[in-house]
């Protein structure tokens, strides 16, 4: 088993370095950077096949940040794996800065362009269609949105990921319950959620996305090959970390003033203090 | 010689190119049939996938399949295609530069009768608005295949059209050079130029030989490739005949003509006529009557020929 102590304290650093970075940008999706935060610390840290010195080695696992509008947690993560220099993380969203408001294939790391909801899946299913037809074992993550379901091309894709029974792709959905207009379920229902993946052929677990321990769990169980899709619903807080900030639609999208990033940050140093 | 629909002549070209690259991939969306894959799907199952009636889906897995060394050809009837999954043709393959190739069959209004759902004539118009995609529609089944060998080693975003019905030769004698973005020139003239592309051309190359009767030479360009435009061919068209009717089987909206038009407009200012179809639902017919209604037949270019040459 992976140290989870170290884990969780990674996740409280991608969060007080992705608020610090959408502070400096002036702009950003700040509740579902930190709702997700412990799933990509999850992947990137733990799960994934990949290399910071060979963004493009073959043998990488793939992940496609589908909710593309929780670019910053993603952008730090990369930063600090080593993709591109830290440093940089100043420039988001800054003028001429390729480091833009959604993933952007000009930074090391990323494998598609995304931003516009409901094309992940579809794209991570043809990557594991092209691992199937190679006989390659590398696998593909597609983290979702939970508002981000109510597309249809993810249902379209998620027959067709059951029809070719690509067992190697992962869909996980970071289910906290709100998007930019308030709650999913007043915006569009989406319970029986479960039901509905289970429907479509997936095999289907849910966890606390905020709990690293399950986390791991979860990722250590999936990529069986059992000829099934595998989906995580993995619920969530958004604004996790930052009390003012979770559960409130309106930091869907808000940047903290020079105040609120004191006080979060703060928060932040006193749960790495209690961690440790 | 025979007639036959370009889409025949792409898919059993493709499927000699597959034989010999297995990374090449036919996606279709229950299109199988209208796009004739059948041969494709039967002989290489291993490099067809069926996306179902699902083009967004379709095209995000070519994306994906792209991304991962693949060459796929999505294929599926261009109206759906074109709009139905506009966003990722935009997203995941124009700015994504993956090296999909969205091959749209049955375009402009190659399904006549079944009304404005089916019909293609926007097509021209986003994808020419789309940054970093190639837009190419060949004129015979002779193009078509050479238009198929130069795609497979081309990587970049392309979006083919092509329609249903069989086509008369252009290039009759088999000689089709094809090159990505440079038009041909299918018969010099001085008094007017025509340019037409794809199943227009064939009426464009007949409606020359009508004016010739009359004395007036008029020159044919097959401008095979909309974007990139081949800007030359074009100006200098304008240059030595002084007059341009452009053809089309699209919307008067954004097609062929508005970029000859673009394209004078800010360098050589001389008479110019677009011809294709107005901005509104058609009137029901085959595609022979839809022609013959909106002047798009060589008649109806003869017609608008003389009209801007004031005889």
């Amino acid at each position: 088993m992976p140290n989870i102590k170290e884990l969780q304290a990674k996740a409280i650093a991608v969060r007080k370095e992705l608020l610090q970075t959408i502070y400096i940008g002036g702009t950003g999706h700040t509740g579902g950077a930190l709702s997700s935060t412990d799933l990509l610390v999850g992947l990137f840290y733990y799960k994934m096949k990949h290399d910071p010195k060979n963004p493009l080695w073959d043998e990488r696992d793939r992940f496609l940040l589908s909710k593309g509008h929780s670019v910053e947690g993603y952008y730090t993560i990369l930063a600090d794996c080593g993709y591109f220099p830290k440093e940089e993380l100043k420039t988001f969203s800054k003028f001429k800065s390729r480091l833009i408001g959604h993933p952007s294939t000009k930074v090391p790391g990323v494998e598609m362009n995304t931003g516009s909801l409901g094309h992940g899946l579809p794209v991570g299913v043809g990557m594991a269609i092209a691992f199937k037809m190679d006989n390659k074992d590398n696998k593909v993550y597609v983290l979702m949105g939970d508002g981000e379901q109510a597309e249809g091309s993810i249902w379209e894709a998620a027959m067709a990921a059951s029809n070719y029974k690509l067992d190697n792709i992962v869909g996980i959905v970071d289910r906290n319950h709100l998007q930019i207009s308030g709650n999913t379920e007043d915006v569009m229902k989406l319970e029986d959620f479960s039901a509905k993946w289970t429907a479509f052929g997936w095999d289907v677990q849910q966890i606390n996305g905020n709990n690293m321990d399950e986390i791991i769990k979860a990722y250590d169980s999936v990529c069986t090959k059992n000829g099934k899709p595998h989906l995580i619903i993995a619920n969530t807080i958004k604004g996790k970390g930052v009390s003012f900030m979770e559960n409130v639609a309106k930091w869907h999208h808000g940047v903290p003033t020079e105040e609120q990033l004191k006080v979060a940050l703060e928060e932040l140093d006193c749960q790495l203090k209690e961690l440790m | 010689m025979e007639k036959v629909p370009n889409r025949k002549s792409f898919t059993d070209t493709l499927l000699e190119l597959a034989k010999k690259d297995r990374n090449i991939i036919a996606v279709a969306t229950d299109s199988r049939g209208s796009v004739t894959l059948g041969d494709f799907a039967d002989q290489l199952p291993r490099q067809f996938v069926e996306c179902g009636i699902a083009e967004q889906d379709a095209v995000g897995i070519s994306a994906g399949l792209a991304t991962c060394g693949k060459k796929p050809y999505v294929c599926a009837p261009a109206s759906f295609l074109s709009t139905r999954s506009l966003d990722q043709i935009k997203v995941d393959v124009a700015y994504s530069h993956t090296n999909v190739k969205v091959i749209g069959i049955s375009g402009g209004i190659s399904y006549g009768a079944l009304g404005m759902s089916h019909h293609s004539l926007q097509d021209i118009a986003v994808m020419r608005a789309i940054p970093g995609i190639t837009i190419i529609l060949p004129s015979d089944k002779f193009q078509t295949r050479e238009m198929t060998k130069a795609l497979v080693d081309f990587d970049g975003p392309v979006y083919v059209r092509m329609g249903r019905g069989p086509v008369e030769s252009v290039y009759s004698d088999g000689y089709c050079p094809f090159v990505i973005g440079k038009a041909n020139v299918l018969k010099d003239g001085k008094d007017i130029a025509i340019i037409a592309t794809g199943e227009t051309v064939i009426e464009a190359v007949r409606a020359a030989e009508i004016l010739s009767k009359d004395n007036k030479n008029a020159r044919v360009i097959d401008m095979h490739t909309i974007k990139p435009l081949d800007e030359s061919v074009i100006l200098q068209a304008a240059e030595e005949c002084g007059a341009i009717l452009t053809a089309e089987e699209h919307s008067l909206n954004g097609g062929l003509g508005e970029a000859v038009a673009h394209v004078l407009i800010q360098n050589k200012h001389v008479p110019m006529k677009i011809l294709g179809f107005p901005d509104e639902s058609l009137v029901s017919g085959n595609s022979k009557e839809l022609f013959e209604y909106y002047g798009l037949n060589s008649d109806g270019i003869v017609s608008q020929a003389k009209r801007l040459l004031n005889v």
